[in-house]
């Protein structure tokens, strides 16, 4: 089932929750609605659902207006962040509510125990079916919920922030397992989630939502290398962000002429942002951006550095071997080697390292005292 | 030294779970004399008063037929005043917990007035609204509706003043657990009633039985306002409370008291239903509440 949401807007009073904002999402996708908390991607998975209504736009579920139908007739399988499970229901009568809900075709008894241990069996929670939800543990809460909503047959799954209530290590599992059970069901799919982890590890397309707009949408790989926006760049990953002036086909910090090619960029004040990976240590003595060292922390088999550079002390984050003993207060040199610089414009350019080595570099930081040491 | 540092240690270890013995046995015997004062006793003297000239006297003063009228008129409102409260309750519970709309708090408070108004009030309310003085008494006088001082008056006292217990009971109960579970339930496709019956009903029916214990207690025993409206007739108007006035007002207390007794019996009666009901379904109770 293809969905589409087409120019949706709604307010809550003086806050606007969704501001005219357009999706699709092709049959047997997997997408994740991505942001943080206020930024409209629960409100766009309940209107989808039918659970909010938008003041305008409509929601298709193929050529149909769903607006149309009630919400009990959409066939949408929602799974709720807190599970939603009917506490004094068993397992097994979670699972075939909406079977006994039906109105048309209804089953047999005999069928819908079938049914529902086939679900079980789906769900790995096999044994399962006659305990209480108090008596499970959250991750297996989570997968009667899916149970529960695949049980009807649903057109489109819908997933509010579905690991957000369990421990990391649950999450990790379930995730894989969502994966695996999306594969091998085919459902069209959408999840929200605010951690960017998930929905790049998870997700076909991921959506990025900020203030009731979508920032972009794009697969994980797209998101992650080209983000579209500042608020997308900041969002996915680690980021540093020093102000530049750009002048002539040139980024300067600080009157010092950087090492990067800047593309069609407007002259004038931008945002160069720079993840981990885009700064290395000059260890050879080479040109690049002096800095003191403000912190440093142990990430996996990485050091992670953090520098103050430039007259206004802003702060570079990048990762080192953690052979290499780095102390609070050393100086040293970075090099920038990537990143992407955003002008007042939400438009984002790529840039690159200059083949060239400015020598620019090494008279400033020669003026600043910097590389006597 | 180290000696006077341990026991600094164990007192203040001690004072971070509770009081000392000595506190504590002062604390629980005020708590107990308060409710022997306040509770028990009472209960004990309607009972000891009931049965203070034997046995025989308290038979003949319930045996008396305007006992038996105000019994039957009492249960009688009871009947029609629960019910009916039960519905609005559970109709006005729903409506605040499970709905967003303008002048909201307005309800709520509105819903409350009838706890706040004494109830003497709330019966010459209705004294006005009904009597011949009104508008609208000589209307349904009209058509042979007699309100005031006769059994509707009182029935419409009564539910006027237990119009709150149920509602405020689900209230509270309703807007903790949300509506997620309402939400799920018509996504799988559920009707309304269906997610009534099967999903919200169920969820608070604890808070509900207790909503109508109060209100079913409330309703047998309610004096002042029914007083007002009910116009004292002997027989016809009484119920058990009434009744239990005008034998005291005749210098019969013993026979007050037995009727009495017989008020305070059913109280009893409706508070061990509740307990026995808890007890039994106490399983499913505990384990619903892990959740």
């Amino acid at each position: 089932m293809q969905v589409r949401a087409v120019n949706i807007s709604k307010r809550y009073a003086s806050l606007a929750a969704l501001d005219d904002v357009s999706l699709d999402i092709k049959s047997g996708e997997l997408v994740a609605l991505l942001g943080p908390s206020g930024s409209g991607k629960t409100t766009l998975l309940r209107t989808i659902a039918g659970l909010e209504h938008a003041d305008t736009g409509t929601v298709y579920f193929d050529q149909r207006d769903a607006s149309e139908s009630r919400i009990q007739d959409r066939g949408v399988g929602f799974v709720f962040q807190h599970y939603a499970l009917f506490k004094h229901m068993r397992v097994m009568d979670n699972i075939a509510f909406g079977l006994r809900a039906r109105r048309k075709n209804k089953l047999k008894d005999s069928e819908i125990k079938r049914r529902v241990l086939e679900l079980l069996d789906l769900v790995q929670l096999s044994g399962l079916e006659k305990r209480f939800p108090a008596q499970l543990s959250g991750g297996q809460r989570q997968r009667v919920a899916l149970a529960r909503a695949l049980a009807i047959e649903p057109s489109v799954l819908l997933l509010d922030e579905p690991f957000g209530a369990l421990d990391a290590r649950v999450r990790k599992d379930l995730r894989r397992w969502l994966r695996e059970l999306h594969e091998r069901t085919g459902h069209t799919t959408l999840f929200v989630t605010h951690d960017q982890e998930e929905a790049l590890e998870l997700a076909d397309r991921v959506v990025v939502m900020n203030k009731g707009r979508i920032e972009q949408s794009a697969t994980p790989d797209e998101i992650y290398d080209t983000p579209a926006t500042p608020f997308v760049f900041s969002f996915i990953g680690e980021s540093s962000v020093i102000p530049v002036q750009i002048g002539n086909g040139k980024a300067t910090l600080d009157e010092r002429v950087l090492d990067l090619e800047i593309g069609a960029l407007p002259d004038g004040p931008a945002q160069l942002y720079l993840r981990p990976e885009d700064v290395a240590m000059i260890t050879d003595g080479g040109p690049g951006i002096p800095g003191l060292v403000v912190s440093t922390r142990r990430i996996g088999g990485m050091r992670r550095v953090t520098i103050e550079c430039g007259l206004a002390r802003h702060r570079i984050e990048f990762d080192t071997t953690s052979e290499i003993p780095i102390q609070n207060s050393q100086r040293l040199t970075v090099r920038v080697s990537g990143g992407r610089v955003y002008g007042s414009g939400a438009e984002g350019y790529e840039t690159e390292r200059l083949a060239s080595s400015e020598t620019s570099d090494v008279k400033w930081a020669r003026a600043e005292g910097w590389l006597d040491r | 030294m180290s000696d006077t540092q341990s026991a600094k240690q164990k007192k203040s270890a001690r004072l971070a779970i509770g009081e000392g013995p000595g506190t504590k046995l002062v604390l629980i015997i005020a708590a107990l004399t308060f409710l022997g004062l306040m509770l028990i006793a009472p209960l004990l003297v309607v009972f000891v008063e009931a049965f203070g000239r034997g046995i025989q006297v308290y038979l003949d003063a319930l045996a008396l037929p305007d006992t038996a009228a105000a019994l039957q008129l009492t249960l009688l409102v009871a009947a029609i005043a629960v019910p009916l409260n039960l519905v609005f309750g559970i109709a006005a519970a729903w409506l605040i917990a499970k709905f967003d709309f303008k002048g909201k708090s307005f309800l709520l408070t509105l819903i409350d007035l009838p706890f706040a108004v004494s109830p003497v009030v709330s019966g010459l309310i209705f004294v006005l609204l009904f009597g011949a003085n009104s508008a609208l008494g000589p209307i349904l006088d009209g058509y042979g509706i007699k309100v005031l001082f006769a059994v509707p008056g009182i029935v419409i006292a009564t539910i006027f003043i237990t119009f709150p217990f149920i509602a405020r009971e689900l209230i509270p109960l309703m807007q903790q657990q949300g509506s997620s579970e309402e939400e799920a339930a018509v996504s799988l496709g559920a009707s309304g009633w269906r997610t009534f019956f099967q999903v919200t009903l169920p969820n608070v029916k604890w808070g509900l039985l207790y909503g109508v214990l109060l209100c079913n207690a409330r309703a047998m025993g309610e004096f002042g306002a029914v007083s007002v409206v009910s116009g004292h007739i002997r027989g016809v108007t009484n119920t058990l409370p009434l009744h239990i006035e005008i034998l005291y007002n005749d210098n019969k207390a013993a026979a007050a008291f037995a009727v009495a007794s017989l008020l305070a019996a059913l109280a009893l009666i409706t508070l061990a239903a509740k307990t026995v009901l808890e007890a039994r379904f106490a399983g499913s109770l505990a384990a619903q509440r892990r959740h």
